[in-house]
């Protein structure tokens, strides 16, 4: 498609979103509320998408919120977008009553299998909804998995044929939380007709956020590139090598498009543990620790060989300047950059 | 009219409520109602997803990335628990900044979150059509309607600008990393300081003119019920007159009274204690906590282990799918074998806050003085925050570094936004064997015990007026809501 389409909801004739919650927290939710310049209510009208019903945000309760799943059910609302947050639960053996949807005494995996077969698109929104997530880490004691994927196998509650009326596979807008901006323009580039199969990554995942990496961007780059490196949180240093991130490995664009003003992870003081992937919650080490080999770092960068990076990192560290090697263990800058006389560069 | 004396029908029926929406996380309702009353309510959490289980076996430091997404909106307190045990099991506390630090990142959820419920959870019941003859409809409506009501919506875009408090201090909202069990990751250094200043003052100007319409400290001092009816009859314009109106026209103060018994674990640690202070209120007098005391009752949850009451360091989460006793996943927490309320109005009371005690002791914990109390606190709250970020030292240490040891014991006991929150953890040979939450609404929304005595809300529905053909009654709503539920938390 070339150019910008036009939304395809108006006024009279939105773009229509039900949104459900299963087994999740509700932060990707709380964190949608959060998007800013413009605010989320003024952005999705902006874009004619409306919500049917929320369960954070409408007004309808009980009886009125089932006419409305009705009224969808009867085909006399169309269900552009469904959006499922939370992971769903299979459990105990197979009946899905871990959660029942609350006032219709049916599992609400039952009732997104059948919704998800009326809507146009079906949007995974979090990490939990997409691969399952935090409630399936550990002994899954609900056998949690995701829309269309079981972890990293694909299969889920949907099944691995799943498509939508529109041809589409579940859409993953994985994180945990998700940046309110990566929600809410999925659902606008939705309702412009503009994603295709081409537009989701490995994972599904949209690709405007996903092929980026968490690294780029990082405040922490030049530790990074001499390798000078934080020994404990609050350090100002690399975290990669001993803290456990994972920022040249997650797919994010979380340090060149910040959360809550100027915010990110490693920014906070904290690594990258890689929410936007599946299974990202069992790392099978704990979370800010690097695992090692011989003292070299067991993941490596994304497209990196192993032998170079051994030999870039002995050779950066051989290098590093005076000012990183005593900033990257410091939780303030204790030697600034020099100030260089210009004319004498 | 109020609606406590709408009409009324006499056939005796029941009634399921739900998905009962604009609380947190899922919920039902099942009410007995006779005569045009609620005659018992029994409430139900219908989610578990088991998050105690999914701790076990783990690093326990690991429990700061898990625990934390228990829930989304009142994440930060759940760091701040499980932060406080870890503390504990190393035997180390938080350097000053750490504390202080802590204490801002905790209260800006908190104050979020009461500015949430109030724009966006509880007001809009005022804006239903069922209200429309109503003198302060049009208002309302204009102010509260779900999605599109003017105050909500300035409401969200000030509460989308405090979080920059945590996108600065702390990375990002919810599930930050940077509370540990020794202070916090980042610091903050001078432009930081101005920084959070000018938030916190922009937060403040959006409350003082529209929330309030007058100064916060106005609002913080307000200190009996005679100067609050004197602020509803003549005070200055603002949503919170508007709720006075609204509260004293449907009499919302004669509405949802529990069992006044109230239990804050107090907030925000200080040198000389907590600056809401910890312990109970109940028959009146105010006391004590011994989290000796607590205890969890699986009767009516659909928990194994039904036989007696467990102290969460004894407590277990294993759930029983066949059990037909049971009627929710929340299990039944007690002080000494009491339910207890808890949230913003027991924070204050237990706090000695005079126009809240003053309120209760008129009439109790009702719709009404919950509302107040978390009104009330947000401007006390946001005042402190002030005094909190002009304390930070950028100079002096953020983070101090602990050990888990491979086995011992340990509690972090904190206030979230809804009120008592406990994390409990034992590790064994350095990975943790059990890890137990009661959470705020947990008490709040507890079934009955083995004694058969109703949880707060289910006593505090008992008596809502259901008018005829009311499916999901609107008195049940607001009741409901007053407590600002949190139900992912309730069951983890
Ligand atoms: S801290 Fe993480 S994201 Fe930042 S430079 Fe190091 S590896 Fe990259
Ligand atoms: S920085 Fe990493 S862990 Fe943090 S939000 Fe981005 S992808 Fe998730």
């Amino acid at each position: 498609m070339s150019g910008l389409a036009t939304f395809s909801g108006t006024p009279d004739s939105p773009f229509t979103v039900l949104w459900l919650q299963s087994g999740g927290c509700g932060g990707c939710t709380m964190s949608l509320l959060c998007a800013e310049g413009p605010d989320v209510m003024t952005t999705l009208e902006g874009a004619g998408i409306s919500l049917l019903w929320h369960p954070s945000l409408s007004e309808e309760t009980g009886d009125e919120a089932l006419d409305i799943f009705a009224r969808i059910q009867a085909g006399e609302i169309v269900l552009d977008a469904l959006c499922v947050e939370g992971a769903l639960l299979r459990g105990p053996n197979g009946t899905g009553r871990f959660h029942m949807l609350a006032g219709t005494g049916r599992a609400t995996i039952e009732w997104v299998r059948e919704l998800a077969g009326l809507a146009r698109y079906v949007v995974a929104v979090g990490t939990c909804a997409a691969y399952g997530g935090v409630t399936a880490a550990g002994l899954n004691p609900t056998d949690a998995c995701g829309l269309q994927y079981d972890g990293r196998r694909e299969g889920g509650a949907l099944g691995a044929g799943f498509r939508s009326r529109e041809g589409l596979p579940v859409i993953n807008v994985a994180g945990c939380p998700t940046h309110p901006n990566w929600v809410t323009e999925t659902l606008m580039l939705l309702a412009a007709g503009l994603v295709s199969p081409q537009d989701l990554d490995a994972y599904r995942r949209p690709r405007f956020y996903a092929d980026h990496l968490v690294h780029h961007g990082c405040t922490r780059n030049e530790y990074y590139e001499y390798k000078a490196s934080a020994e404990k949180l609050s350090d100002l240093g690399c975290m990669m090598e001993h803290l456990g991130c994972l920022g040249t490995q997650a797919h994010a664009d979380c340090n060149t498009r910040p959360w809550n003003g100027e915010g990110s992870c490693t920014r906070g003081g904290y690594s990258c543990i890689n929410c936007t992937a599946p299974e990202f919650e069992e790392p099978g080490h704990p979370f800010l620790e690097t695992p090692k080999i011989a003292g070299i770092p067991i993941g490596l960068p994304t497209d990196m060989p192993k032998a170079w990076f051994i030999a870039l990192s002995s050779l950066a560290k051989a290098a590093t300047p005076e000012r990183l090697k005593r900033n990257a263990v410091s939780d303030h800058p204790v030697v600034p950059p020099t100030v260089r006389d210009i004319k004498r560069r | 009219m109020s609606i406590l004396e709408t009409g009324a029908e006499s056939a005796p029926r029941r009634l399921i409520v739900g998905p009962f929406n604009r609380v947190e996380g899922d919920l039902e309702v099942r009410l007995e109602v006779a005569d045009g009353a609620v005659t018992a309510a029994y409430v139900s959490s219908p989610l578990f997803r088991g998050f105690e289980r999914i701790l076990e076996g783990r690093d326990p430091r690991d429990a700061l990335i898990i625990a934390p997404r228990i829930c989304g909106i009142c994440s930060v307190s759940q760091s701040q628990a499980a932060a406080l045990a870890l503390a504990g099991l190393q035997g180390i506390g938080p350097t000053e900044n750490g504390r202080i630090a802590t204490n801002l990142l905790v209260a800006t959820e908190n104050v979020a979150d009461h500015l949430t419920h109030f724009h966006l959870f509880f007001m809009p019941d005022f804006a239903r059509a069922a209200y429309s003859g109503r003198p302060w409809f049009p208002a309302a409506e204009a102010r509260f309607k779900a999605g599109r009501g003017t105050s909500a919506r300035r409401m969200v875009e000030a509460r989308a600008t405090l979080f920059h408090v945590l996108g600065l201090l702390a990375g990002r909202w919810p599930h930050t990393l940077a509370i540990q069990p020794g202070g916090v990751t980042r610091r903050a250094d001078r432009r930081d300081q101005m920084r959070l200043l000018a938030t916190l003052r922009a937060v403040r100007g959006v409350l003082e003119a529209q929330l309030f319409g007058a100064p916060l400290e106005q609002v913080a001092e307000l200190s009996d019920p005679a100067e609050l009816e004197a602020w509803r009859a003549n005070g200055p314009e603002g949503d919170f007159r508007l709720f006075l109106e609204i509260a004293a026209d449907l009499g919302l103060d004669r509405m949802g009274r529990a069992y006044d018994r109230f239990l804050s674990h107090g907030a925000y640690p200080g040198e000389e204690g907590p600056f809401y202070a910890a312990g109970l209120m109940a028959e009146g007098e105010r006391g004590a906590v011994d989290p000796a005391g607590i205890t969890e009752d699986h009767t009516f949850a659909r928990m194994e282990e039904r036989g007696h009451p467990h102290h969460p360091f004894a407590g277990s989460t294993l759930p029983d799918a066949a059990d037909e006793t049971g009627y929710t996943w929340c299990k039944a927490p007690r002080l000494f074998g009491r339910p207890f309320e808890t949230g913003a109005l027991a924070r204050q009371v237990v706090d000695g806050q005079p126009l809240l005690t003053g309120l209760v002791a008129q009439g109790g914990g009702s719709v009404y003085s919950r509302v107040v109390a978390r009104l009330l606190e947000t401007a006390r709250t946001l005042i402190a925050m002030e005094a909190w970020v002009r304390a930070l030292d950028p100079d002096a240490p953020w983070c101090a570094e602990g050990l888990n040891p491979s086995n011992g014991q340990a509690a972090g006991l904190t206030e979230a936004a809804r009120g008592a929150l406990g994390h409990w953890v034992s590790v064994e040979r350095g990975r943790i064997a059990r890890y137990q939450i009661i959470a705020p609404t947990t008490w709040n929304f507890s079934p009955r015990d083995a004694q058969g005595i109703p949880g707060p809300l289910e006593a505090a529905l008992v008596g809502a007026r259901v008018k005829p053909g009311e499916k999901t009654p609107i008195s049940v709503q607001h009741i409901v809501r007053s407590f600002d539920p949190c139900m992912v938390c309730t069951v983890h």
